[in-house]
């Protein structure tokens, strides 16, 4: 019987457009799809739907103007993308920041991360077709939201870091409200795993699903929790510290399997561990001031120039080549989005359309990340 | 970690011809002619000391007269960052080797830089054009040459 079905059943490779307006691509995104049937035999990608040549850019900005840029990158990570550039200069100028800058960046950026997460994992729900998770989700990040409006007079896009420090210092109500968001949030991440992660349809679409082996994922150049999904210990807070990450205890998370499951896992034990840096840090704000005076023109000296921060995303990295001038001569954002979306292909060989969907969900991707 | 010193002795046996500079900064950086960039690169993965197995960033550069690419490697296993830079002074067909095979992650870099700068890494099976139109043929963007009439000058 079965080779009578096979032998008269004949399937035909055919190619599917997947996107730019597909909405688990999570923004303009499209994907080419040679497929046999259902199964996907090929990924390609197609990128710059919302190409702004970001880089071009940067090259007739100043230092200064090149912050706001940043934050139009990851846009939900743009206090680690501000600081990136931020610490840049100030390695390169030796500007040396007081400790209550430091502890207001990490804190910032924790919080950002935690933000990032909770929307990513709304989004997840939403995508695998638990609908409920977006409202959690959003409820979360709506506390956050208002913690950034009401320091840095926005929600989303805060360009709150400048060069020498922050743009202005903490609210009154800043420490009160980030403790009020951590015990509302402890108790509430538990809420996150009985209504997702234990739920056994939600397990069996993600296990063993967009499988990548360690080595495969450093030769691919996956980061961030895409990466420490397959094992790969790879937090730039800890390897490379900066800022106050240096004064606090947290854990890098690593799970072994490589699997969509391990990486949806990484994402929420990385919940608790901001929550934990947020708890350590909110008590021992240091005093003092909130900005250093620096240079009306920022000119950096000759010579090249890295640095790397933790984003949301992964290992967001700036490299500035520098001619001694006012503006870079050539900037390069090393997108973490960009270097994950490169193994897609790798992991969805052989699964199902349902199947990429849980995959893209689980890298976690920023359309305007990846093209810039 | 291996201090810069240490790493610029132990690449100087691995591959000759090459030039060091930035030992007192935060990376050293070796400047490889294009015929020696796949030995160089092989050898560096490969060297079970040094291991540099993360192809961290792939960036074009247009140096002026040359083009070039700038790439930054790290290993998983010391934590060293090492920045490499690779040019070549045919402006009008800039070829490179392409080290995609020696490490994945450079696939679609190389083709942004390709795109973006028009340097052609040989032997890379798909140099297409994945952030600009297809049929886009204005020239190359990241140039330092490229004029747009668009273009803010200041």
């Amino acid at each position: 019987m079965e080779e009578f079905l096979t032998d008269r059943l004949k399937t035909q490779e055919y190619f599917l457009n997947m996107g730019p307006q597909h909405p688990a691509t999570h923004g303009v995104l499209m994907l080419l799809l040679k497929l046999d049937g259902e199964i996907i035999q090929n990924v390609e990608l197609d990128l710059g739907y919302i190409h702004r040549s970001i880089e071009k850019m940067c090259e007739r900005d100043t230092y200064k103007q090149i912050i706001h840029l940043t934050d139009r990158l990851d846009y939900l990570s743009s206090h680690m993308n501000n600081e990136a550039v931020c610490l840049l200069v100030e390695d390169a100028l030796n500007i040396e920041v007081a400790d209550r800058i430091k502890v207001i960046r990490t804190m910032m950026s924790e919080l950002s991360r935690i933000s990032s997460h909770v929307l990513w994992w709304g989004v997840m729900g939403m995508d695998i077709g638990a609908l409920t998770t977006f409202m959690y989700g959003f409820r979360e990040r709506e506390m956050i939201n208002d913690i950034f409006e009401e320091t840095c007079g926005a929600r989303l896009t805060m360009n709150y870091n400048v060069i020498g420090g922050v743009r202005y210092d903490l609210h009154e109500n800043f420490a009160k409200r980030v403790k009020d968001f951590i015990t509302h949030f402890r108790k509430k991440l538990p809420e996150y795993d009985k209504l997702l992660s234990n739920n056994i349809i939600f397990q069996k679409r993600l296990e063993g699903i967009g499988y990548i082996s360690k080595e495969d994922a450093v030769a691919y150049g996956l980061n961030g929790p895409t990466a420490r999904g397959s094992g790969v210990s790879c937090d730039v807070r800890k390897i490379h510290p900066y800022s106050a990450y240096d004064r606090v205890e947290f854990e890098e998370i690593l799970f072994p399997e490589g699997d969509s499951y391990a990486r949806y896992r990484v994402r929420i034990r990385e919940m608790w561990e901001s929550l934990s840096i947020l708890e350590q840090l909110v008590d021992k704000i240091p005093e003092g001031e909130h900005r250093v005076k620096t240079k009306a023109v920022i000119k950096l000296p000759e010579g090249d120039f890295l640095q790397r921060v933790e984003s949301a995303r992964g290992d967001f990295g700036v490299y500035v080549k520098s001619d001694g001038q006012k503006f870079p001569y050539r900037l390069k954002f090393r997108s973490p989005g960009f270097a994950n979306l490169t193994a897609l292909n790798k992991m969805a060989k052989g699964l199902k359309i349902a199947d990429l969907v849980a995959i893209l969900s689980t890298i976690d991707i920023v359309v305007p990340d990846i093209d810039r | 970690m291996i201090t810069n010193t240490e790493l610029k002795n132990k690449i100087e046996n691995l591959v000759n011809g090459l030039n060091f500079s930035g030992e007192d900064s935060n990376f050293l950086c070796v400047e490889v002619p294009k015929e020696k960039l796949r030995e160089l690169m092989t050898k560096l993965r490969d060297d079970k000391e040094l291991s540099f197995d993360y192809l961290f960033a792939l960036t074009g550069i247009d140096f002026g007269n040359e083009l070039g690419v700038v790439y930054h490697l790290e290993s998983v296993k010391n934590r060293n960052l090492i920045q490499i830079t690779v040019k070549t002074e045919d402006r009008e067909n800039p070829k490179i080797d392409s080290i995609h095979d020696i490490f994945p992650a450079a696939f679609f870099n190389e083709i942004e830089a390709h795109e973006f700068f028009g340097i052609i890494f040989n032997n890379h099976p798909d140099l297409k054009n994945l952030f600009l139109p297809e049929d886009w043929d204005k020239g190359f963007p990241m140039r330092k040459d490229y004029t747009d009439i668009n273009m803010l000058i200041r």
